[in-house]
C-alpha cells in the first residue's frame, strides 16, 4: 500500500530541463569563440528572431503530428501559399508600405497576413477533406498523398504567378536597426521575436488551460471515449489542422520578408529545415519544437560566422548530435 | 521457375505485357532506329532495376525513403569523376565501381542504423534531410563534381559510337559501340530485376513482408528488425548505385539534374506506385509507362498549350506547358495512390478488385 492520502495533492511529473539548458550553454559556449561581444549579441538577436520565424512554420506541421497522427510531407505548400497570397495585398499598397509612418506600414502588413493565414486554412481544410481523410491511420499512404498534394500546389503556383522571384520589400518603418549601445539590432527582428513568442504561448495557453485544449487531448488519448461523452472529435481535429496550415502560412509571409522575396521552391528549402526541426524537437512536441528551432537557428547563424563552408550542413550535425544524445528527439512524445 | 524465384507473373496478361516489353527493349536498336528510341528504351531499363530496387524498400519493408536518388547519384558521380580525371579507360570505370559501390553501402547502413531503430515515420524525414544536404554538398563541391555544370567524360574505346564492331553489310545492321552499351546496360540491369526477384521471394524478403505487415509481431517472433531492415536498405542502396552507374555510362554524363534531383525521386516514387508496390514486376510495368509518358506526352502538351493559348483561353495554357508536366504527375500520383493502391500489376493478378495483396 502506498501512503498516498485522499488529500494530497497529486505528483507533479518531473520537469525535462537539460533542453531547455542546451540553447543558453550554446550562447554562453560561443560568448568567447566569438570574440566581440556586441556581434555576439546581435548574432543572438538574428537566431532568436530566425528560430522563432522557424517555429511558427514548424509548429503546425508537429501540432499536427503530435494531435492527430498525421505526417504532412505538403506542408511546405502552406507556407509557399501564404507568401504569395500575401503578396496580392501587398503589391496594390505599395505606397503605404514605402511611407515612413508604422501604422500605416502595420495597417497593410496585418490584413495581408491574415488574408494569407485565411487563405493557407482554407487550403488546410481542403487538403485534409480530400487527401489526409482517407488515409487516416496509414503513415505509407500520407506520406505518398502529401507528397503528391505539394507537387501540384507547387506547380499551381508557378503556372499562376510565373517561375519569376518576386521581390517582397520591408516596410519602411521596419527597416534598419535599433542601435543600443554598440549593439545592432534589425526592427524586423523584435517584431518577428514578439510574434513567435506570442505564438508560442498562444499554443501552449489553449492546449493546457482551456477546455478546447482538453478536448483536444483527451480526443489524442482515446477518440472514441471522447465522441461517447457527444463532442464530435472529428471537426475538432479539422480546426487543428486547420490552425496548423494557417500558421504555416503567417510564418511564410513572415519568412518571406525576412528574405524579401518570394518564390514557389523556397518550400522546398524550408520543408527540410522544419523536418530537421520537427525531428530534433521529438515528433508532436511544441516545447521541443520551439527549442529546436532557436537552436537550428542558432547554429546556423553562429555556424555562418565562424566557419562559413559548415553551415551548408550544419542542421544535419545537429541533428545527428541531437539523435545520439536522445534516439527520439529532445521532448519524446509518449504516447507515440 | 527457378530464375524467376517460384514467383512468376501469376496473370496470363501481365505475362504476355512482360514478354511484349521485355522483346521490344531487346529489339529496340532493330525494331526502332533512331537515336531517340535507343535513348528511350535504354532509359526504361535503367529506371526499371532502380524502381525495382526501391521497391524492395517501398513495397517489401513498408519504409519510405526519400534518400534513393542519392545513391543513385553516388554510382552516377563515381563513374563520372573516376573516367574524367583518369581518362577513358577501363581502370577507370573499375575505380569507379570499387569506390562508388561501397559508399553507397556504407552511407546507407549509417543512415539505417540511424534511423530505422527508432521510429519508421522518423525514416522517411531523415532520409529527405540527409539527401537535401547530399544534394547541396554535390553542387558545391564543384571543384569534384563540377557543380550544377556536372561532369561529363569519355567512354573506354570498346563503347563509343565510332567502334564499329559488325559493319552495316554484313547483316544489313550496323553494331556499333553504342549498341554494345546497350546491351550492356540491358543484361546488368535484367540480372539486376531477377536478383531482387530472388531476394524478395527468400525467407529474407519473407521476413521482410513480415515486417511490412506488423513490426511488432515480426520483432516477437524472434527476427532482429533492425538488421533485416538495414540489411535491405543496404541492398536497394546497392542496386541503385549499379543503376547510377548504368546511367552514367549510357548517358556519358552525371549531374545534378540527371542524377541528384527530387523530381527523379518523385518519378521513381510514382512508377513504383502505378506499376504496384510489393511487386518486382511493377518495377518494370511502371518505369516503362511512366517514361513512354514522359517522353511522348510532353511533346503533346506543347501542342495543346499552343492550341489553348491561339484560342484565347485562360490559364489553361500556363497549365498544360509543357514544363507544367509535374503538376499533371503530381495529380496523376495522388490518383493513383487513392483508387488503384495495388497498382497494374495488383489489378491484374486480381481483376475482381480484391485489395487482398495491397501493403497496409
Amino acid at each position: 500500500m502506498t501512503d498516498l492520502a485522499a488529500t494530497d495533492p497529486l505528483p507533479k511529473p518531473k520537469r525535462d530541463l537539460a533542453p531547455i539548458l542546451l540553447p543558453v550553454a550554446l550562447a554562453l559556449v560561443m560568448i568567447p569563440l566569438i570574440g566581440s561581444t556586441s556581434s555576439w549579441l546581435t548574432l543572438t538577436a538574428a537566431s532568436l528572431a530566425m528560430g522563432m520565424m522557424i517555429f511558427i512554420m514548424a509548429s503546425g506541421l508537429t501540432l499536427v503530428f503530435g494531435l492527430m497522427d498525421v505526417l504532412n510531407f505538403g506542408h511546405g505548400a502552406f507556407i509557399a501559399v501564404g507568401a504569395y497570397v500575401a503578396t496580392l495585398v501587398l503589391a496594390p499598397f505599395a505606397a503605404s508600405i514605402q511611407a515612413d509612418s508604422l501604422w500605416m506600414n502595420l495597417a497593410v502588413l496585418a490584413p495581408a497576413a491574415l488574408l494569407s493565414m485565411a487563405v493557407s486554412g482554407a487550403l488546410g481544410l481542403v487538403v485534409e477533406r480530400v487527401l489526409i481523410l482517407p488515409v487516416y491511420g496509414q503513415h505509407l499512404k500520407q506520406i505518398l498523398m502529401t507528397t503528391g498534394g505539394l507537387i501540384v500546389a507547387e506547380q499551381t503556383l508557378y503556372a499562376l504567378w510565373g517561375p519569376q522571384i518576386i521581390p517582397m520589400p520591408l516596410p519602411a518603418s521596419l527597416r534598419g536597426s535599433f542601435i543600443l549601445g554598440d549593439v545592432a539590432i534589425a526592427k524586423y527582428r523584435v517584431l518577428a521575436m514578439l510574434i513567435g513568442l506570442a505564438v508560442f504561448i498562444a499554443i501552449q495557453l489553449v492546449l493546457n488551460r482551456t477546455k478546447l485544449g482538453l478536448l483536444i487531448r483527451a480526443g489524442v488519448e482515446n477518440r472514441e471515449m471522447v465522441e461517447a461523452l457527444g463532442y464530435r472529435i472529428r471537426r475538432l481535429f479539422l480546426g487543428v489542422f486547420m490552425t496548423g496550415s494557417a500558421l504555416a502560412g503567417l510564418g511564410g509571409v513572415m519568412w518571406a520578408l525576412y528574405r524579401e522575396q518570394v518564390h514557389a521552391s523556397m518550400s522546398d528549402d524550408l520543408t527540410v529545415l522544419i523536418f530537421i526541426v520537427v525531428i530534433i524537437g521529438g515528433l508532436g512536441s511544441i516545447g521541443g519544437c520551439f527549442i529546436g528551432a532557436i537552436l537550428v537557428a542558432m547554429i546556423a547563424n553562429y555556424g555562418g560566422f565562424l566557419v562559413p563552408k559548415l553551415a551548408l550542413v550544419s542542421n544535419i550535425l545537429l541533428m545527428v548530435a541531437i539523435l545520439m544524445w536522445r534516439p527520439r528527439g529532445l521532448y519524446a512524445v509518449t504516447s507515440r | 521457375m527457378m530464375i524467376l524465384s517460384g514467383d512468376p507473373p501469376r496473370s496470363r496478361i501481365l505475362t504476355l505485357v512482360l514478354v511484349v516489353i521485355i522483346l521490344a527493349l531487346a529489339a529496340t536498336p532493330f525494331l526502332f532506329p533512331g537515336a531517340k528510341a535507343l535513348n528511350v528504351a535504354a532509359k526504361i531499363c535503367v529506371f526499371a532495376a532502380l524502381v525495382a530496387s526501391y521497391d524492395l524498400l517501398l513495397g517489401y519493408t513498408g519504409s519510405v525513403s526519400f534518400a534513393h536518388t542519392m545513391f543513385y547519384g553516388i554510382g552516377s558521380y563515381a563513374i563520372a569523376i573516376a573516367l574524367y580525371g583518369m581518362g577513358p579507360n577501363w581502370a577507370a570505370v573499375a575505380t569507379g565501381i570499387v569506390v562508388g559501390l561501397p559508399l553507397a553501402a556504407l552511407l546507407a547502413l549509417a543512415i539505417g542504423l540511424f534511423s530505422l531503430r527508432v521510429a519508421a515515420i522518423f525514416f522517411a524525414m531523415i532520409t529527405l534531410a540527409v539527401a537535401s544536404a547530399f544534394q547541396v554538398l554535390a553542387s558545391q563541391l564543384s571543384w569534384l563534381t563540377g557543380g550544377e555544370d556536372g561532369r561529363s567524360f569519355q567512354l573506354p574505346e570498346l563503347l563509343r559510337p565510332g567502334t564499329v564492331l559488325i559493319s552495316k553489310n554484313l547483316f544489313g545492321f550496323e553494331i556499333n559501340g553504342r549498341i554494345l552499351t546497350f546491351y550492356l546496360v540491358f543484361s546488368i540491369s535484367a540480372l539486376m530485376i531477377l536478383a531482387l526477384l530472388r531476394v524478395v521471394n527468400s525467407p529474407f524478403g519473407r521476413v521482410l513482408q513480415a515486417i511490412r505487415e506488423n513490426r511488432f509481431r515480426a520483432e516477437a517472433l524472434g527476427f532482429r528488425t533492425v538488421f533485416h531492415l538495414t540489411y535491405a536498405n543496404c541492398l536497394a542502396a546497392l542496386v541503385a548505385a549499379s543503376a547510377g552507374i548504368l546511367n552514367a555510362l549510357w548517358l556519358r554524363y552525371a549531374g545534378p539534374d540527371t542524377s541528384l534531383s527530387f523530381s527523379i525521386m518523385l518519378d521513381i516514387l510514382l512508377m513504383v506506385v502505378i506499376g504496384g508496390m510489393g511487386t518486382i514486376y511493377g518495377a518494370i510495368i511502371g518505369a516503362t509507362i511512366f517514361i513512354l509518358a514522359q517522353n511522348y506526352l510532353q511533346s503533346l502538351m506543347g501542342v495543346a498549350s499552343k492550341a489553348a493559348s491561339e484560342a484565347g483561353l485562360p490559364l489553361l495554357p500556363g497549365l498544360l506547358h509543357p514544363d507544367r508536366w509535374l503538376l499533371w504527375l503530381g495529380l496523376l500520383f495522388i490518383a493513383s495512390v487513392y483508387f488503384f493502391p495495388t497498382g497494374v500489376v495488383g489489378r491484374l493478378r486480381n481483376p475482381a478488385g480484391k485489395s487482398a495483396g495491397s501493403p497496409h
